[in-house]
């Protein structure tokens, strides 16, 4: 037996977007976030019609040109998610732009955090089709963009629009209780390349509900705070095949699923940081090597 | 909403034949504004309303789109789910009064799902207790704001005016009996299945089992909790003898534990599939659109849930 608690449906999280996306696009530190996250403020009406590219865009590639739509990068996205909370995307990089593939953002415009990710390729990425796919959280019917930076400076874009909405509310963990007890269990699986020999492929999962600041603690009835995995760097023996740097936009349980060059050393080794400080690693060789 | 103010016991032997198995229907006018809430007795003392199957709210349904009833004892009457709006509930309370005079003490929701537990705010007062599985409350104040918000969006001001999530003041950790004079309920907290807060209800007087969202008849499942624990559970359920069960979307009752079967056919069809994709080393969003899709013909709305069944279903069984 407990007390009926009294909830307040007042507020929205509409205020939460708004402090965030002001502050420009790019990762916003957790600090503010946190004080965001916390502070309970009026409803705002829903800025569901605004075009917050100009501004995303301004911030993160000032007055830049951006080559839309010309094949170097592609996007893969849901016209409908089924689950805002657990979006599918896939981000491919043909094997003709792929040796020139300097780093790869993936930003989804009317997420109160736009950008989800950016992948900066190192020496391992390898030089056929490079394939990322993760999933993410998309809180209001949004355009998700996928800009990739070559190596001669020019920046490629794909666009798709997604429909779904409440993704970076929705409470993570559909059961808490287990999923808690095993925060930060890893776990990696090797795929024998499926284009060329040349290529090989991983899966990298963490145990972790990668905190939005936008979800409820379940007994306290406030929002808990967000911690998210921030970064993660994945190497091919010495060499890196990218550093990611992560947002609140990424699911709960972050996923990786990435194609790398092979090497003569094809063990992989993952480090994730979470903004809390803790890290988590994991490494393992492909099968029969 | 069935329209059935027109209904009445004239007709009650015609609809009995064409319901079959159903003891008797009867329709009882609720509020003066034209709605009547439908009722089934589908034992002796054991009512269900049948929501209509719909992707989810709407002005004209009112989020009266899942399955409730009650049980009337000696001393009291048990409500089980309350519909998705207060309007609704409202509705419900007005037809038990078609019934009984006797107070409602007890509202038991089986899960934290809207379109059960949102009409509860038209039992509020009198001393009625609202009771759920100890996860509940927890499990209801994370989705809160959302489900208020979107609900309200979909169904509109009117429909969802006066609606406000009621929490539990009574929490089963395990298992709990109410006593509605001289009539027992026992009622069932459940390991992590359809959602985390699953709870069943047994009426010991009839062996009437209400399940909740654990049976789907018709309306496709929808998985929020664990596909491992439902289809468990399941298995374990359908072991347990109950005269009939009141399923949380499809039929007022159904025969136990022939419900299950498609339930678990359904279940093992993604969660077999799902394993084999995951082997194969297939992405979550090809999965989605391959995995079970022989099981399409056996349910509505099936692309309304199914997907997100799927993807539910390949975070979870990725970690095995
Ligand atoms: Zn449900």
């Amino acid at each position: 037996m407990f007390p009926a608690k009294k909830i307040d449906h007042g507020p929205t999280m509409s205020y939460l977007p708004r402090v965030m996306r002001r502050a420009g696009g790019a990762i916003v530190g957790l600090a503010s976030l946190a004080i965001a996250a916390l502070t309970p403020m009026p409803a705002l009406a829903q800025a569901a019609d605004e075009d917050m590219w100009p501004g995303i865009r301004k911030d993160l590639y000032a007055a830049r040109d951006i080559a839309e739509e010309d094949g170097a990068v592609v996007l893969e996205a849901p016209v409908r998610a089924d689950d805002a909370a657990l979006v599918p995307i896939t981000l491919r990089v043909p094997a003709s732009v792929a040796e020139t593939a300097k780093s790869l953002a993936l930003v989804i415009e009317k997420n109160p955090m736009p950008v989800a990710a950016t992948f900066t390729f190192g020496p391992a990425a390898g030089s056929g089709e490079r394939v990322i796919e993760t999933r993410v959280r998309v809180d209001m019917y949004s355009n998700i963009r996928a800009v990739l930076e070559t190596s001669d400076g020019k920046l490629h874009m794909a666009t798709k629009y997604v429909k779904a909405a409440g993704g970076c509310s929705a409470p993570a963990l559909k059961d808490q209780e287990q999923a808690l007890a095993e925060l930060g269990k890893m776990k990696l699986r090797m795929r024998e390349g499926q284009q060329s020999p040349l290529m090989q492929e991983a899966q990298v999962m963490i145990r972790h509900p990668n905190y939005s600041g936008m979800q409820m603690n379940q007994l306290t009835g406030l929002y808990i705070p967000a911690k998210y995995i921030q970064s993660m760097e994945v190497r091919r023996g010495k060499d890196v095949v990218f550093e990611m740097e992560g947002g609140i936009s990424l699911s709960e349980n972050p996923n990786l699923r990435f194609t790398y060059g092979s090497g003569l050393d094809n063990e992989i080794s993952v480090v994730a940081k979470d903004t809390s400080g803790a890290t988590y690693t994991i490494r393992q060789s492909p099968k029969g090597s | 909403m069935l329209k059935a103010g027109g209904l009445g016991l004239d007709r009650r032997q015609l609809l009995s034949g064409i319901i079959g198995s159903l003891l008797f229907y009867r329709a009882f006018p609720s509020d003066a504004a034209a709605h009547a809430t439908t009722l089934v007795e589908v034992a002796p003392g054991v009512f269900v309303h049948r929501g209509e199957h719909a992707p989810g709210y709407t002005p004209a349904n009112r989020g009266d789109i899942s399955n409730c009833g009650f049980v009337v004892g000696g001393e009291c009457v048990a409500v089980i789910d309350t519909g998705g709006t207060a309007a609704f509930g409202k509705e419900l309370h007005q037809a038990i009064r078609g019934v009984t005079p006797l107070p409602v003490r007890y509202v038991v929701n089986t899960h934290m799902h809207p379109d059960h537990v949102l009409g509860n705010a038209a039992f509020r007062g009198d001393g009625t207790h609202f009771v759920g599985h100890h996860k509940l409350a927890a499990a209801l104040t994370a989705r809160a704001e959302r489900y208020i918000a979107a609900n309200k969006t979909a169904a509109g001001d009117e429909a969802f005016a006066g609606t406000e999530i009621v929490l539990p003041d009574m929490a089963v950790e395990t298992t709990t009996s109410l006593d509605l004079g001289g009539r027992r309920l026992e009622l069932v907290a459940r390991r992590t299945a359809h959602t985390d807060n699953d709870l069943t209800v047994r009426d010991e007087a009839t062996g009437t089992l209400f399940v909740g969202d654990l049976i789907f008849s018709g309306h496709v499942p929808a998985l929020d909790g664990s596909i491992r624990g439902w289809i468990s559970l399941l298995e374990e359920l359908s072991a347990t003898p109950a005269e009939r069960i009141v399923p949380g979307h499809g039929p007022a009752s159904m025969p136990w534990p022939a419900a299950a079967t498609p339930m678990l056919q359904y279940l093992q069809a993604i969660a077999t599939d799902v394993r084999d994709a995951i082997a194969k080393g297939r992405s979550m969003s090809e999965t989605m659109r391959t995995a079970a899709e022989g099981e399409r013909a056996n349910w509505e709305l099936f692309d309304e849930f199914h997907p997100r069944n799927v993807s539910a279903a390949f975070a979870e069984l990725e970690w095995e």
